[in-house]
């Protein structure tokens, strides 16, 4: 359903939106599939209701937050961002949401807390992709991603709930999940159920999957390729026609001004 | 009436030709109605590969077919297929090159050498290449029949190479190219079998048992 007065933010890209039906239907969300189309078909009677979300470890006001809490707290906004997928295709999303900022002020953080830990749900029922085996899609359950504190407490780091203006269909994380634009897609880990404060860095799914391939920081960076394909250039879904040729892919995805001081010394092909 | 040759050649031959376009057809067709989704480029690259793998499975499989079922007039129609294989390779590097490389030189030269699943997919598209140029009755005459028939093993090594190159290429859900890498399996391990099968255990004379 529509959200009513997200307000617009100065943090949104000019650029052209992704077709809704684009973006709602070519999605990496494998505890639906593999496919890009198997969310869309798998996640239509995914039960986003009741919804809560566990805020644990390093916090004075650990809590178990019911889903309208969110929406009841804080002020939501629209943040057109550009999404890059480590796949090597980008898009234009206006995503609704609040800055997660926004969220860990209110839960106090201790001086421990140096990460956060972000998790999926787990419920092979729902979610066929995880069901287990020896044929399952080859990652360790449930998703688990995570970010240094100071990522998670920029101002451009965001939980979405919603999308072109409506609550967030279920195949794009429904009904809570996040976006750090300046990373490739597979950080902004959807419909989450647990944030844990830690002291050391998360183990994350896809390190674990592929640890020489996917590194905790997976910022977008046209200079460090993925071991095996090139990420200096992007294909833009639904704008560039059949013939037109890739497009050059920038230094954090674009928000380098905002973004780069958090990274300054170190070396970016080893924190990859 | 026609006579058995006739028919093969006029009737028979035709038919796979056209069945074997099929997939092409539907691809044109895809993409003439705007249905090849969000990401076109890599739905043709995906689609025309996988019928790469598809041809060479079932060039492949005509040997063993026909070993098991004594039906040797399988024989006639593996020409075809194997120049179908080729002929999907030919698409599958042309989408490659043009629509995701744009035919910058540098590039691909740089991809081929750089990166291993595009290293073991682009030796596995030259390898067809001398196949394709041989295949041809005049070419079988000219290189005899064992030279051609031992230059046409390298289809076994093509197999291998696509298989891997889908292999690598996947993110992390392997099953698709697994289910190749058995096919595949069974196919070559057939041979392998049959051989053992057809050749009787010749003791050397003088060998001590």
């Amino acid at each position: 359903q529509k959200i009513p007065n997200a307000r617009k933010s100065p943090l949104s890209t000019g650029e052209k939106p992704t077709s809704v039906q684009d973006i709602t239907s070519y999605n990496n969300f494998y505890e639906f599939g593999t496919d890009k189309k198997d969310p869309a078909r798998n996640a239509q009677n995914f039960r986003t209701f009741p919804w809560s979300v566990a805020i644990e470890g390093e916090v004075k006001k650990p809590a178990v937050y019911p889903f309208e809490d969110f929406l009841k707290h804080f002020p939501l906004e629209e943040r057109i961002y550009r999404l890059r997928c480590v796949e090597a295709w980008s898009m234009v999303v206006p995503w609704v949401g609040f800055p997660l900022r926004d969220l860990i002020r209110r839960l106090e953080p201790t001086s421990r807390a140096k990460y956060v830990e972000f998790t999926t749900l787990h419920d092979p029922e729902q979610m066929p992709g995880q069901k287990p085996g020896l044929f399952g899609a080859g990652l360790d359950w449930p998703y688990v991603e995570g970010l240094r504190l100071d990522e998670a407490m920029h101002p451009l780091t965001i939980l979405a709930v919603g999308l072109y203006g409506e609550m967030l269909p279920n195949q794009n994380g429904a009904p809570i999940r996040l976006v750090v634009p300046w990373k490739y897609g597979f950080k902004s880990i959807k419909s989450i159920v647990k944030i844990r404060f830690v002291e050391k860095q998360p183990l994350t799914t896809w390190m674990k999957a592929g640890p020489s391939e996917y590194g905790f920081y997976s910022n977008v960076n046209p200079t460090v390729d993925h071991p095996r394909w090139s990420q200096a250039a992007e294909r833009r879904i639904g704008e560039d026609s059949l013939f037109s040729p890739k497009r050059k892919t920038l230094m954090f995805n674009g928000y380098a001004e905002q973004v780069a001081s958090l990274y300054t010394g170190m070396d970016l092909k080893k924190f990859f | 009436m026609f006579d058995r040759n006739q028919q093969i050649r006029w009737v028979i031959k035709p038919a796979i030709f056209m069945l074997a376009l099929i997939p092409l057809a539907i691809l044109i067709y895809r993409a003439l109605t705007n249905d090849l989704g969000a990401n076109p480029i890599e739905t043709i690259n995906r689609y025309t590969g996988d019928w790469v793998l598809r041809f060479l499975m079932l060039t492949l499989a005509v040997t063993p077919l026909r070993r098991l079922t004594g039906w040797n007039g399988l024989l006639r129609y593996r020409r075809m297929l194997g120049l179908f294989a080729f002929f999907y390779a030919c698409l599958h590097f042309l989408s490659y090159a043009w629509l995701d490389q744009y035919f910058v030189l540098a590039d691909i030269i740089k991809d081929v050498i750089k990166r291993p699943y595009i290293t073991v997919g682009f030796a596995s598209f030259l390898m067809l290449i001398p196949l394709a140029l041989t295949s041809t009755n005049a070419m079988i005459r000219r290189l005899g029949a064992k030279r051609w028939q031992q230059l046409h093993r390298l289809v076994y090594l093509i197999g291998i190479g696509g298989v891997v190159h889908f292999l690598w290429l996947v993110k992390s859900d392997i099953r698709e190219p697994l289910v190749y890498g058995v096919v595949l399996a069974l196919l070559l391990g057939f041979r392998l079998w049959d051989r053992r099968r057809r050749t009787p255990d010749v003791i050397p004379s003088g060998a001590v048992r």
